[in-house]
């Protein structure tokens, strides 16, 4: 399967992409989970949203150096995200998908990106710290400003509706009834 | 002598005595600590450079019977997307090794399994020396603080708390600490459920169900600890310590929940594949006539767990 390469800040190219596509990403991202959004929303985005990429994840850090940053579970921040889109966020990094709601939001605007759950040792390598914002937050919650070299993803949910995540889980849903209530 | 001392402590009750005499553990070692058992110079600062020892090597690098199941399912599947996240999963394994890092950043929840020999006295200062163990390990790996109060969510930073860690304690030949960081993705997604009697056959169902409602959020593929019998509370440390068993091998019962939770088609991380469940390890236990509790406690890719044995 080709890889599509990705450079930020990103533009309207993240059109194209459809759900299933593989790409690597290369340049700034910002870390944010629950908190990092409620502050956010009740302050201000600390950094340049316009074609900005939001990472779901709470990293370790040690001696000003990214020592694990795998993905958490981005649903969480589902009633979250609105405002960042409308700020000009351009995709979300996570993993597990967002809801249908968030779904419609990023139509025609913005895609989900999926990185392998656990990957944080390879994540890890492949990432420079450059910032941090709202350090009192604590390790997981602040909002660090990292840049990446082609960090592999996968295009879960694109700008177009389509969703891989809840393609799948209906698929898995009928063959559950098929197997175990037939009839 | 035992007996001479329980017939002291218990005169009135010599069922109590005979128990005690047969199998409980931890009474016979309190009274050789007080009486018999010599003292060991160092034990919490031994205990705990094993446990540290411990951790790091189930945070850093993952069990070959793992690694054996792991490659065999990856081998099976036959879906681009899912063979790509196999890809990464393995290269971060790589990574994780090559640079001396964590394998997740949810460096998880510490819970401890410890065998203790007879001639080590069975005394706080295990306990005290696991405690530091893990203190000095979210130091020197470093470890995310995730401790946190349940309700006020303040995080100690260390993570220590209440009742955490978890440590588990029997009797056995070496003096060994397994240590197994629980990720909250996973450990978020697992149940358990009081079945009636007649309800054996549900099993496998319950078991595919709790994957059906976890999807991609347990981080798959997976490994699935399964509890069965024994009571409402023994059932779920059923569940985990069926984890501790080798995932390298299933016995038929196995393999037929297994089969049904990848008939799911979930695959890794939820984008859909062949291969959602790497083993499913069944631990049973006699539970009354009345009951049948079954608890699945979902273990997710980074399946992590170490054996150290204490230097004394």
């Amino acid at each position: 399967m080709s890889v599509i390469r990705l450079k930020t800040p990103l533009g309207d190219d993240i059109l194209d992409l459809h759900a299933g596509d593989r790409v690597e990403l290369s340049g700034t991202i910002y870390t944010a989970r629950d908190e990092a959004h409620m502050r956010m929303m009740e302050e201000k985005i600390p950094f340049d949203p316009k074609g900005a990429i939001i990472f779901h994840c709470g990293p370790v850090v040690s001696d000003g150096r990214v020592v694990a940053a795998g993905p958490t579970t981005s649903a969480r921040m589902n009633s979250l995200c609105g405002f960042l889109l409308d700020a000009g966020v351009k995709a979300f990094i996570g993993k597990g998908g967002m809801s249908g709601d968030v779904s419609s939001l990023m139509r025609g605007r913005a895609v989900y990106l999926a990185y392998t759950g656990g990957c944080a040792a390879l994540a890890a390598s492949r990432m420079k710290l450059n910032g941090v914002y709202f350090e009192d937050l604590g390790m997981a919650e602040a909002i660090w400003e990292i840049e990446v070299d082609n960090l592999p993803l996968t295009v879960a949910m694109d700008a177009h509706g389509g969703d891989l995540y809840s393609e799948i889980m209906d698929s898995a849903q009928k063959s559950f009834r098929s197997t175990f209530c037939p009839g | 002598m035992y007996s001479v001392l329980c017939q002291i402590l218990y005169p009135q009750n010599p069922v109590q005595w005979k128990n005690i005499l047969q199998g409980e553990y931890h009474c016979i070692n309190w009274i050789k600590s007080v009486n018999i058992s010599a003292v060991i110079p160092m034990l919490r600062k031994k205990v705990a450079d094993a446990a540290e020892k411990a951790i790091r090597e189930a945070e850093i690098k993952l069990p070959v019977d793992f690694i054996r199941a792991f490659e065999k399912t990856m081998a099976r599947e036959t879906r681009e997307i899912a063979k790509s996240e196999y890809s990464n999963i393995v290269e971060n394994i790589r990574q994780a090794e090559k640079l001396g890092l964590p394998l997740c950043q949810d460096t998880g929840l510490h819970i401890f399994y410890v065998t203790i020999p007879p001639e080590v006295p069975f005394t706080e200062d295990i306990f005290l020396g696991i405690r530091d163990g893990v203190e000095r390990a979210t130091e020197s790996i470093p470890l995310r603080p995730n401790a946190v109060d349940p309700l006020t969510r303040h995080n100690t930073g260390n993570n220590l708390g209440i009742e955490t860690p978890s440590i588990h304690v029997s009797p056995g030949k070496k003096f060994t600490i397994t240590a197994m960081p629980k990720g909250g993705g996973s450990e978020n997604m697992s149940r358990m459920a009081m079945f009636l009697p007649s309800e054996a056959g549900k099993i496998k169902e319950f078991v595919a169900e709790t994957m059906l409602i976890s999807g991609g959020r347990p981080c798959p593929p997976v490994v699935l600890g399964v509890g069965i019998g024994g009571t409402f509370d023994s059932v779920t440390a059923f569940a985990k310590e069926a984890l501790l068993e080798p995932v390298d091998e299933m016995t038929g019962y196995e393999q037929e929940i297994c089969d049904a939770v990848n008939n799911l088609g979930i695959g890794p991380m939820g984008l859909g594949g062949d291969t959602t469940c790497i083993a499913v390890k069944v631990k049973k236990g006699h539970c009354h006539t009345a009951s049948l509790p079954v608890a699945v406690n979902v273990q997710c890719w980074a399946c992590r767990r170490a054996t150290v044995e204490v230097e004394l």
